[in-house]
C-alpha cells in the first residue's frame, strides 16, 4: 500500500504537540493525553489518534484500541448540547429505557450519534452516583432527575432558541 | 535463587522463586491443558494473559480456581490439576468458547491443525449447551494474510508476536466485552495497515481466525492447462520441515522426497530456490566489496553497513519505518525474484517459450513472499516473474490431495541448470546463512586467496542478535546478524544515531530465520523444532560437494551465456531492484478555513 497522509489544520497539530509535551510524551499518559486531547477537539477523529501515535510512540492500533475501549472516548463529534441518559441499574429499573427510547425516538438518531444538525448527541451512560433521583438525565453538565418519557419533550424545549 | 517445594496431584516438586504452577507441573511431566499461553523458551517469548481460563486448577485454602500459566508458587502450596471441580469448569469454559464459533469444522483451512479442535477432542465435547448471538466480523483478504475474526478466540498471541516480538504494531484488542476483536487501526484491513505480512500472527494463531491466502488452486489449475509450461523452485527452509507434515520427525531432510513428489504432481520443471540463492551471492557479495572498497577509498557518498535484502518481510518493514534509510539495504532481488526473473529470460529463451506460457511456482517458507511476488517491479508487461506462492503448508497439503504416499517416495534429483546450487546457498533458510554465505564467496573475491574452512561457527546460533568479526586477510569485517524485526529494529536505530561499526547486516523477519517462517509447519510453540531444523540445514551444507557460490557450475555459465559479470547492466536490470517509502505522513491542511 502506499503512504497514509494525515492531514490536521497546523493549529490543531500545534496543540495537539502540546499536550503530548505537556506529559513528557511519554506512552504511559496515553490515557490522560487523549482526554486532553478530547477536551479540545470534542471528539478523537483519526487524525488526532494518528498525531498521538506518533508523538507518544506507540503503535496507532494501540490508541484506537484505547478509545475504543472506554465509553467515554468517542469518534464522532459531539452534539452542542450532549445528552447523557444513565442506564445504571437504579436508573434502568425506574425506567431508563423508556426515557432513552423517547429521545432516540424525538431526535431521531441512535444512541452514540449526533443530530445532523449538530446539536444535541445521544449517549448512554452507567451511573452518575445519583441513584436518589434516578432515572437521572444530563444535558451538558446540567443534571435532570425523576425523568418520565413524557418529560423529554420539555427537556428539549430548553435549548429550542440556543 | 530461592527455592520452595509444591506439591501437584500428590507430587512434590522443587522450583524457583516466581516459577508459575504451570511451569512446575511441566518440571514434573505434569500436562495442564493451555490455549491462549505461549512459550517460545529459547527465543525469550513467553504471552500467560491469563486470558482462556483453559490452565485453571485447584490452589488449597484459594476460593476460585487459578489460572496456572499465570498463577506464581508459594512454598507449601498444594495444587490439584484434575479434580472433578477442575474438569467441570475447563469444559464449561470449553463449551462457551464454542458457543462464539463457527461450526466449520469440516471445510476449515486450519482443521486436524488447529488447537481449539483438538482442545474439543481432548474433553469429548459432543454438545454446546449453551445458544446465543454468535459474534460477526468482516473478512479481510489481503495479497498474502486471510482474517477471520468470527474463529478467534482472543489469546492475543498474535498481539504479542506483532506488537512486542516484531515491533510492527498493526495489530491490537479493540472495542469491548462482546464486540471485542483484534483488528488494525481504525478497523481498516491488513493491506491499508502496515503489516509486514511476516506471518508471525499466522504461525502462532491456534485457530483459523488467521491464515495465510491459499494459492493451491490456482497452482493446480496452471498444472492442468496443456498450454502452460510450470517450473518450480523449493526455497531452502523448506526441505528441512516439510517432512513433518507426513510424521516425521522435525530435523528431517526431505530434499529428495520433496523433488519426487514435485515430479508426481507433473510440474514440467523442479528447480530451487537455492540456484537463485547462489546468483544472489554473486550480485550482493560484488555489492558489498564495491561499497566496501569505495568506503575504505575514502568515497563519502557510500554508505555503511549493507543490509541484506532476501526477506520480504523485512523490505516491508524499513520501508513502513525506516523510510529515511533506503539506500542502505543491497539492491539485490531476492532469491525468489531473481529465479523468476531468470526463469522467465534466460530459461525461456532456453526451451523457446515465450514469458506468458510460462507460469513460475514458488514453494516458500513464508507468507510474505505471496505479497512479494505481487509487487509491480517483479513484472514485465503486466506478466508477474513469479505467478504463485505456496507456503511449505500448502505444498505437504497438495501432496496429501494428490494421495502421493510422501513417506514412500525415492530421492529424485532437481531438474537442470536452475536446480544446481551449493552447500551456501542451503544455509540462506537460516539465521546467519545469507552473511555465512557471503562472507565464503566475498572472502576469495577480496583476498584472491582459496578459503580453507568454509564454516564460520562465530556467525552461527540462535541469539536474536549476534556480532562477529571475520579476518579478510588482514582486514577485520564486522558482520552482525539480527532475526525477529524487534532485533532487526535495535540494529536500524543503532544505525540511524550513527553507532554502529558494522559493515555489513544480515536480517530476516522471522525468528530462527526462515526455518521459522510463516508458512512453515506449525510449530505449536516448541522451539526445539527450530533447532532441529536449524541443525538440518547445516547438515544439508555440509554434505553438499560445493560449498561457495561462485564455485556453481550453473552460475558460471549462466554469467558467461547470458549475464556477463556481477554488476553488469543486465544483471541491474534483472537482479537489481529499488525501494519506496511508505511511512504515514502528516500533512498540514492549508485549504480548510479557520473556523
Amino acid at each position: 500500500m502506499s503512504a497514509i497522509k494525515i492531514k490536521l489544520r497546523e493549529n490543531d497539530l500545534m496543540q495537539l504537540k502540546e499536550v503530548c509535551k505537556s506529559f513528557n510524551n511519554e506512552a504511559g499518559e496515553l490515557i490522560n493525553v487523549l482526554h486532553k486531547a478530547q477536551g479540545i477537539f470534542g471528539y478523537l477523529p483519526a487524525e488526532v489518534q494518528e498525531v498521538v501515535a506518533q508523538e507518544l510512540n506507540v503503535s496507532v492500533a494501540k490508541v484506537y484500541g484505547v478509545v475504543t475501549f472506554y465509553s467515554f472516548f468517542t469518534m464522532v463529534p459531539r452534539g452542542k448540547y450532549p445528552i447523557s441518559v444513565c442506564t445504571g441499574t437504579a436508573c434502568y429499573v425506574r425506567g431508563a429505557e423508556k426515557v432513552l427510547d423517547e429521545f432516540k425516538r424525538i431526535l431521531k438518531v441512535p444512541v452514540g450519534e449526533t443530530t445532523p444538525d449538530g446539536k444535541f448527541s445521544i449517549a448512554g451512560l452507567r451511573c452518575v452516583g445519583a441513584c436518589g433521583l434516578a432515572p437521572v438525565v444530563l444535558v451538558g453538565d446540567k443534571t435532570y432527575g425523576r425523568v418520565a418519557p413524557d418529560g423529554v419533550k420539555e427537556i428539549l424545549k430548553e435549548y429550542e432558541d440556543n | 535463587m530461592e527455592k520452595m517445594k509444591v506439591k501437584i496431584d500428590n507430587r512434590v516438586v522443587e522450583v524457583e522463586k516466581g516459577a508459575t504452577i504451570l511451569e512446575a507441573a511441566r518440571k514434573i511431566d505434569i500436562d495442564i491443558p493451555t490455549l491462549c499461553y505461549m512459550n517460545l523458551g529459547d527465543m525469550g517469548i513467553e504471552h500467560k494473559p491469563g486470558g482462556c481460563r483453559i490452565c485453571v486448577v485447584e490452589v488449597e485454602g484459594r476460593r476460585n480456581l487459578a489460572p496456572s500459566c499465570a498463577t506464581d508458587c508459594h512454598d507449601g502450596m498444594e495444587v490439584k490439576t484434575h479434580s472433578i471441580r477442575v474438569l467441570n469448569a475447563r469444559r464449561t469454559v470449553m463449551e462457551l468458547m464454542l458457543s462464539d464459533h463457527p461450526f466449520e469444522c469440516l471445510t476449515c483451512a486450519k482443521s486436524g491443525n488447529c488447537d481449539l479442535q483438538s482442545m474439543a477432542i481432548k474433553f469429548g465435547i459432543r454438545e454446546i449447551p449453551y445458544e446465543g448471538e454468535k459474534s460477526t466480523y468482516k473478512p479481510d483478504t489481503s495479497p498474502a494474510i486471510l482474517r477471520d475474526v468470527d474463529k478467534c478466540i482472543m489469546c492475543r498471541r498474535c498481539e504479542k508476536m506483532c506488537n512486542e516480538v516484531q515491533t510492527v504494531g498493526v495489530l491490537s484488542a479493540i472495542n469491548r466485552g462482546f464486540e471485542s476483536v483484534v483488528a488494525p487501526a481504525f478497523e481498516r484491513n491488513l493491506d491499508h495497515s502496515e503489516c509486514t505480512y511476516c506471518g508471525q500472527c499466522v504461525a502462532v494463531c491456534p485457530t483459523a481466525a488467521l491464515t495465510e491466502v491459499d494459492h493451491t488452486n490456482q497452482v493446480l489449475r496452471a498444472l492442468a492447462d496443456p498450454t502452460k509450461t510450470v517450473v518450480v523452485q523449493t526455497a531452502p527452509a523448506v526441505r528441512a520441515a516439510l517432512g513433518e507434515e507426513f510424521g516425521m520427525e522435525p530435523g528431517t531432510l526431505v530434499t529428495g522426497k520433496m523433488v519426487a513428489a514435485l515430479k508426481q504432481l507433473e510440474f514440467d520443471y523442479v528447480f530451487d530456490t537455492d540456484f537463485a540463492a547462489d546468483l544472489t551471492i554473486m550480485e550482493e557479495g560484488a555489492e558489498i566489496l564495491g561499497r566496501l572498497g569505495r568506503f575504505l577509498s575514502g568515497d563519502k557518498s557510500v554508505k555503511l553497513p549493507v543490509l541484506t535484502s532476501c526477506c520480504p518481510g523485512w523490505v516491508n518493514f524499513f520501508e513502513y519505518h525506516f523510510p529515511d534509510m533506503l539506500d542502505i539495504p543491497s539492491t539485490a532481488r531476492s532469491p525468489q525474484q531473481m529465479f523468476g526473473a531468470i526463469a522467465k529470460t534466460y530459461f525461456a529463451e532456453k526451451i523457446k517459450k515465450d514469458r506468458k506460457e510460462m507460469v513460475v511456482v514458488s514453494i516458500m517458507p513464508c507468507v510474505a513472499k505471496k505479497y512479494e511476488c505481487t509487487r509491480e517491479e517483479f513484472a514485465s508487461d503486466k506478466n508477474p516473474d513469479v505467478d504463485f506462492s505456496l507456503s511449505t503448508r500448502e505444498l505437504a497439503n497438495l501432496i496429501k490431495r494428490a494421495n502421493i504416499d510422501f513417506n514412500k517416495l525415492p530421492d529424485e534429483e532437481f531438474d537442470g541448470p536452475m536446480g544446481e546450487s551449493t552447500g551456501a546457498a542451503v544455509i540462506f533458510g537460516t539465521t546467519g546463512g545469507v552473511i555465512e554465505a557471503a562472507t565464503r564467496s566475498a572472502y576469495e573475491m577480496h583476498t584472491g586467496k582459496k578459503l580453507e574452512k568454509v564454516d564460520f561457527g562465530q556467525l552461527r546460533g540462535m541469539e536474536g542478535i549476534r556480532e562477529a568479526t571475520v579476518d579478510f586477510d588482514g582486514f577485520p569485517l564486522k558482520i552482525g546478524i539480527a532475526h525477529g524485526l524487534g532485533n532487526a529494529r535495535k540494529l536500524l536505530e543503532d544505525i540511524r544515531a550513527g553507532k554502529s561499526e558494522f559493515h555489513a547486516i544480515e536480517i530476516m523477519a522471522c525468528p530462527g530465520g526462515c526455518i521459522g517462517g510463516g508458512g512453515q509447519p506449525l510449530h505449536h510453540g516448541n522451539s526445539a523444532i527450530l533447532k532441529a531444523r536449524q541443525k538440518a540445514i547445516y547438515q544439508e551444507d555440509a554434505g553438499k560437494p560445493i560449498r561457495k557460490s561462485h564455485e556453481n557450475p550453473s552460475i558460471i555459465k549462466l554469467y558467461e551465456e547470458f549475464l556477463g559479470e556481477p554488476m553488469s547492466e543486465k544483471a541491474h536490470h534483472l537482479l537489481h531492484t529499488r525501494y519506496f517509502g511508505r511511512a504515514r505522513e502528516i500533512v498540514i491542511e492549508t485549504d480548510v478555513k479557520e473556523e
